[in-house]
Formats: structure tokens, C-alpha cells, sequence
């Protein structure tokens, strides 16, 4: 076979390496950079080595937003999991009601981050919010700004409401694509509702959920705009979360080195989160 | 045992998708129900397992009315155009779970199994997954599933319409073996009219919601009760063309065309039905026709030419044992052999053929 050499396609791919050098590649490159050296100001650098990495692997305070931002994730995860296939398997699967259900289930994902943020910290203020006056005249001394165990529940409660609809689209859009002959033969065979749901729907949804759990795994681990409106990190730190520690880190108390090697060391506990749990879902795939 | 269908009808909203029907399926014969996409045939099976419920109509089962019945109560077993098993299963676990919701001992069980995997040529397979098999491999272990059971009534539903050729003539031939000595009543749905003739037992042909005629398939393919299902039960699609009758003599095409009959119908004119195998490139018969037609397409099909000419103001169709490469334009001698003619009065009827 002939290929015809056309020196023209460079035309088409190098504004996308501009592109991405220049949002992407550059600015990490800047941070690497950061990572590694050591600064007075002045743009005057020194070599510093690993020696940040090392001060934060050991820093107690990484420690402790790690496991905080760790803690957080899972806990939206197995509530926002089975809770979006839940609601997702009671959605009807044919008539006007699915446009209605699929608009009403797409509203909280339009909504921008710092709007989520400033919406729930109105409406859980304990003394004019909503949520939050109504659970103090129900007789919870209910305070997120000062209580711990009040800032996490109100933390989880605006991420459940704001993101759960993901995996509801996504595991409804799984369970469309069954088709209704499984039903018909689970039938035949006299299959529970149980049965039906464990051997033939999730096995079937394997797929959008992988790809649910990982995008709710990556956007969580990364939260940082909604929880920084909520509570700013509080009450403490209580809900300094990786991304909130960070920025403190990097332009509270201006420590570009130390911050620049968290970044990197946050950059890759998420890919390898995402490698290692990728690799296990679909290690039984075959050849599919 | 018999599987009797009373006056069935199904209607959704005002759409009939059933005609009221009635038909007998007795016990050990395979039935076909043959028809093109949408003339009810998935319809019509899932009112006979009992997966859906008729508008009216009964339908009985061994001198019983089951009309409404649940269709775990019914010891059926189905079989899917697509390739449906359990994705989580080995193909072991797929074919064994009809039975072990039934209860079945484990021994019982294996030994089943192991006899219908020998039997659909899966015993090398038994601990894979479906996802790790080709599409004739799964389609036969869901076939394996349908016949492990013991089930009353085995229905095939396009068991075919997803393989590629090769696989679909290497199942097509086993599957008549496989219900052989069954005690169940077996049906088949196809579009395809080679798979109702080989599949022989009797046939239904079915046009958009009716049964049109049921018989012995041989019967049906040679005597079709009307053009309908004589159009239904061809593919190729059948030539049909108008004819004049006086007396012995007939003649179509404004009289180029000639011959003469034994067959006694009054004179006048019909519509006659040509199947494209009785149109040739060679003589065959002795009431052999000769006509001249202008090629639109000729294309081979394994050892088959099929050719389409014009000749009049009509497309035709022919058909022809061995290879006949034919150029676009060409003009070319055909032979129609006049004693396998169909002829249909001007209702679309049987009146006469041969």
C-alpha cells in the first residue's frame, strides 16, 4: 500500500502542542521546578534536592488532610454509589416521566461550584438558613461553624445533593442499554427481583460504574472550591482538605517548595488511586 | 400434548399487533413461524410463553386453559436473537441455572449439563465466561440453557439472525438433531424461507399481525393458499405477473409468450407466481418457456448466479444453479418451466399450480 506523505498535518497538530504545552505541560513543569529548589525572593532559586518531599511525607499536617481527604471521599462514595443506582433503577424507563426525571436529575450539575458552596452555607446557617434553623427549632443543637460533626454532615450532605446525580445518569444510562430479553429470560427462569439485580444489572453496569466511581473518586479528592465557601477548611481544620491545606500552604504562608511537592505527591497518590482501581475492574474483562 | 392458541388477539392502544388467530401446535413437531420483521412472530411467542398477556383469546395447553398463567408456572424455556446468558456465569453456571432454581440435586445437575454441553460441543468451555466466547459459542450456550430443562415448549426466537454466515449454516444443521426425541412442542421464528425448509416440520406464514396459512412446511412452500403467503415463503422475492387464459392455451407478456395447460380453471385472467429457481439460464421441464430479458444486475451467490432483468414493464428475478457472469445491458435468453406456474385469481387465492 502506498501512503501518501503530506508534511501539511503538522499544520493541524502543532497548535494543539502550543496548546498543551502551554495550559498544561509549562505550569507543571513550573511547579516541578518549585518542588526542587528553594527561593528568597528576587527570583533568586536554589538547589534544594529532595528535601521537601522528604519534610512532607513526614509532616504530621499532610497526615492529617490526607486522612481527612480520604476519609471524605469514601464516605461520598459509599453514599453516593448505592444511592445513585437506587435512584436510578426507580426512574421509569419509558414515557414522559424520563425527561422530567433525567431534567430534574441534570439541575444540581449545572449549578457552578461557588454557587453550591455559598447556596448550602445560607441555607445550613444555624440562626437564618433553612436547614439549619429548622434542625435547631427540631431541638439539634446543630451549629456547622463551630461543631466538627455538624461541618463534615453539612459538608457530605451538599456533595451527596450535588453530585449524586452523576452516578444517577450514568447507571440509568447502563440500565437502558440492557436489553429487555435478560429481563424476559431472568423471568422464564423465575429469577428474584434480587437475582436480577445482582446477576444480571450491576454485571451489566460494570462499566459506567467503573467510570462513575472514578470520576466521583478524582472530583472529590480534588474538592476545593465548594468546601472552601462552606467552611474555609473549618471549624479548625477540621474540613482542610487536601486541596484547601494546599492553597494555604502555597499562598497563605507563601511556602512555594514545601507546596509545589505536596502538589506533585497529591498528583500521584490520584493517578495511582485511579491506575491501581482501573486495573482491578477490568481485570476479568477478556478480550471485550 | 398440544399447545392450541383460541381466537387470540393482542391490541396496544389502538394498534392491533395480533389479528385474532387461531392455531394447533401438537406435540413432538418443530413449527416455524415465518414472516418478515414486524409481522408478529415475537409477538405471537411471547403470548404462547406467557410473557405477555392477549387482548383476547385463550390459549390451552395439554387440555388445560393457561391463558394468564405466569410463565415460571409454565416450564418454559426461550431462546434470543441476541445472545442472552448471565454475564457474571461460567457457561457451567449459565446452562445449570434453570435448574437450580427449580431445585435440582447437584449430581443430577452435573450429569445434565455435561450431557447437553457434549451435545452443543461446549464441554471444552464450561468454566468460561460468555464475554470470553465467539457469538456462535454463546448462542449455543444459551440454546444449551433452553434444552437443559426438560421444558414443555421450546421456543427460538431468530435463534440465527446474529451469526455470521458460516457459524449460522453450522448451527442451522445441528439444530433438527438437537430436538430430536424431545418430548415438547418446538418454535422457530426466521425470516428466512431455506431455514423453515430445512428445518421441515410445519410452518406458519405470517404478514403484519396474521397467521396467513399453517401446514406442513412442504405443503405451504407447494401450495400456498394465497400470493401472500406463496411472497412470504420466497426469497428471492417471487416474479409475479399477469397471464391470459382461453381454452388450453395461456399467454402473457401481450402475447409473446405462450403455452399450453392441462390444469382446469375457467378462462380468463390471473396473476401467476414464478419463484426465481423456475426462472433459468438452461432448459428444465418439459413446458420450458423461452424469453428474452435485459440484465439490471447479475450477482453469484456461492454456486448460484442471481440475475435480475426487465422484460415488459416488469422486474424479474431468476436464479440459477452454477456461474453465470452476466454484463449490465447484456441481452439474454431465459427459460421459465410453465408446470411449476402458481396461479392466483384476482383475489390473490390458490386456484391452480402446475
Amino acid at each position: 500500500m502506498n501512503k501518501t506523505i503530506n508534511q501539511k498535518a503538522w499544520f493541524f497538530v502543532i497548535p494543539v502542542f502550543v496548546l498543551v504545552a502551554f495550559n498544561a505541560v509549562i505550569p507543571l513543569m513550573t511547579v516541578v521546578n518549585y518542588a526542587f529548589q528553594e527561593t528568597f525572593g528576587n527570583n533568586v532559586f536554589m538547589w534544594e534536592g529532595t528535601r521537601w518531599f522528604k519534610q512532607i511525607m513526614l509532616s504530621e499536617r499532610f497526615h492529617a488532610s490526607l486522612g481527612r481527604q480520604f476519609l471524605f471521599t469514601f464516605i461520598i462514595l459509599f453514599i453516593q454509589i448505592p444511592l445513585g443506582i437506587a435512584i436510578a433503577l426507580s426512574m421509569p424507563k419509558e414515557g414522559m416521566g424520563v425527561p422530567v426525571c433525567l431534567v430534574l436529575m441534570s439541575m444540581p450539575l449545572l449549578i457552578p461550584w461557588n454557587v453550591v458552596g455559598a447556596m448550602w452555607n445560607i441555607f445550613a446557617l444555624p440562626d437564618i438558613g433553612f436547614l439549619g434553623h429548622s434542625l435547631n427549632a427540631l431541638g439539634f443543637d446543630y451549629n456547622f461553624t463551630q461543631q466538627i460533626g455538624d461541618a463534615w454532615f453539612t459538608t457530605i450532605l451538599m456533595d451527596v445533593w450535588h453530585w449524586t446525580s452523576l452516578v444517577v445518569l450514568l447507571s440509568y444510562a447502563g440500565l437502558q442499554s440492557i436489553q429487555p430479553a435478560y429481563y424476559q429470560a431472568a423471568e422464564i427462569d423465575g429469577a428474584s427481583r434480587w437475582a436480577v439485580f445482582t446477576k444480571i444489572e450491576l454485571p451489566k453496569m460494570k462499566k459506567v460504574l467503573t467510570i462513575a466511581i472514578l470520576l466521583r473518586f478524582m472530583d472529590s479528592f480534588m474538592i476545593y472550591t465548594e468546601p472552601f465557601v462552606l467552611t474555609g477548611g473549618g471549624p479548625g481544620n477540621a474540613t482542610a482538605f487536601l486541596s484547601i491545606d494546599l492553597v494555604k500552604m502555597a499562598l497563605g504562608q507563601f511556602d512555594l517548595g514545601p507546596a509545589a511537592a505536596m502538589s506533585l505527591i497529591y498528583f500521584f497518590i490520584v493517578l495511582l488511586v485511579c491506575w491501581v482501581f482501573y486495573t482491578l475492574m477490568m481485570r476479568n474483562e477478556g478480550n471485550q | 400434548m398440544s399447545l392450541e392458541l383460541k381466537n387470540v388477539e393482542k391490541k396496544i392502544e389502538l394498534e392491533t399487533h395480533i389479528y385474532p388467530t387461531n392455531l394447533k401446535l401438537e406435540k413432538n413437531t418443530i413449527n416455524i413461524l415465518l414472516g418478515p420483521t414486524l409481522s408478529g412472530k415475537t409477538t405471537l411467542m411471547q403470548i404462547m410463553a406467557g410473557l405477555d398477556k392477549p387482548t383476547n383469546g385463550e390459549i390451552w395447553f395439554n387440555e388445560e386453559n393457561v391463558t394468564g398463567m405466569k410463565v415460571q408456572k409454565r416450564n418454559v424455556s426461550m431462546v434470543y436473537q441476541q445472545f442472552i446468558n448471565y454475564p457474571n456465569f461460567t457457561v457451567y453456571d449459565n446452562i445449570a441455572s434453570p435448574l437450580k432454581i427449580t431445585g435440582v440435586g447437584s449430581d443430577e445437575i452435573k450429569q445434565r449439563v455435561g450431557k447437553v454441553a457434549e451435545l452443543l460441543k461446549l464441554s471444552e468451555m464450561l468454566n468460561k465466561k460468555p464475554s470470553e466466547l465467539s457469538g456462535g459459542q454463546q448462542q449455543r450456550t444459551a440454546l444449551a440453557r433452553a434444552l437443559v430443562k426438560d421444558s414443555d415448549l421450546i421456543l427460538l426466537d431468530e435463534p440465527l439472525a446474529n451469526l455470521d454466515f458460516k457459524l449460522r449454516e453450522e448451527l442451522r444443521e445441528e439444530l433438527p438433531k438437537l430436538f430430536e426425541d424431545r418430548d415438547c412442542i418446538v418454535v422457530y421464528a426466521t425470516t428466512e424461507p431455506s431455514e423453515a425448509l430445512l428445518l421441515g416440520g410445519n410452518t406458519a406464514t405470517l404478514l403484519e399481525g396474521k397467521v396467513i396459512q399453517y401446514g406442513k412446511t412442504l405443503d405451504v412452500y407447494n401450495k400456498p393458499n394465497s400470493l401472500v403467503s406463496a411472497q412470504v415463503f420466497s426469497d428471492p422475492p417471487m416474479n409475479i405477473t399477469k397471464i391470459k387464459k382461453s381454452g388450453e392455451n395461456c399467454s402473457f407478456l401481450d402475447n409473446s409468450v405462450n403455452w399450453k395447460t392441462k390444469i382446469k380453471i375457467k378462462d380468463g385472467e390471473y396473476k401467476v407466481g414464478i419463484r426465481p429457481h423456475n426462472i433459468t439460464t438452461y432448459k428444465e421441464g418439459k413446458n420450458s418457456l423461452e424469453i428474452k430479458g435485459k440484465v439490471l444486475i447479475s450477482e453469484l451467490s456461492g454456486s448460484e448466479s442471481l440475475i435480475h432483468f426487465t422484460k415488459g414493464d416488469l422486474n424479474w428475478v431468476s436464479l440459477s444453479n452454477g456461474i453465470f457472469q452476466k454484463n449490465v445491458g447484456d441481452e439474454m435468453n431465459l427459460y421459465m418451466n410453465a408446470d411449476e406456474f402458481i396461479y392466483f385469481d384476482d383475489k390473490e387465492r390458490l386456484v391452480a399450480n402446475g
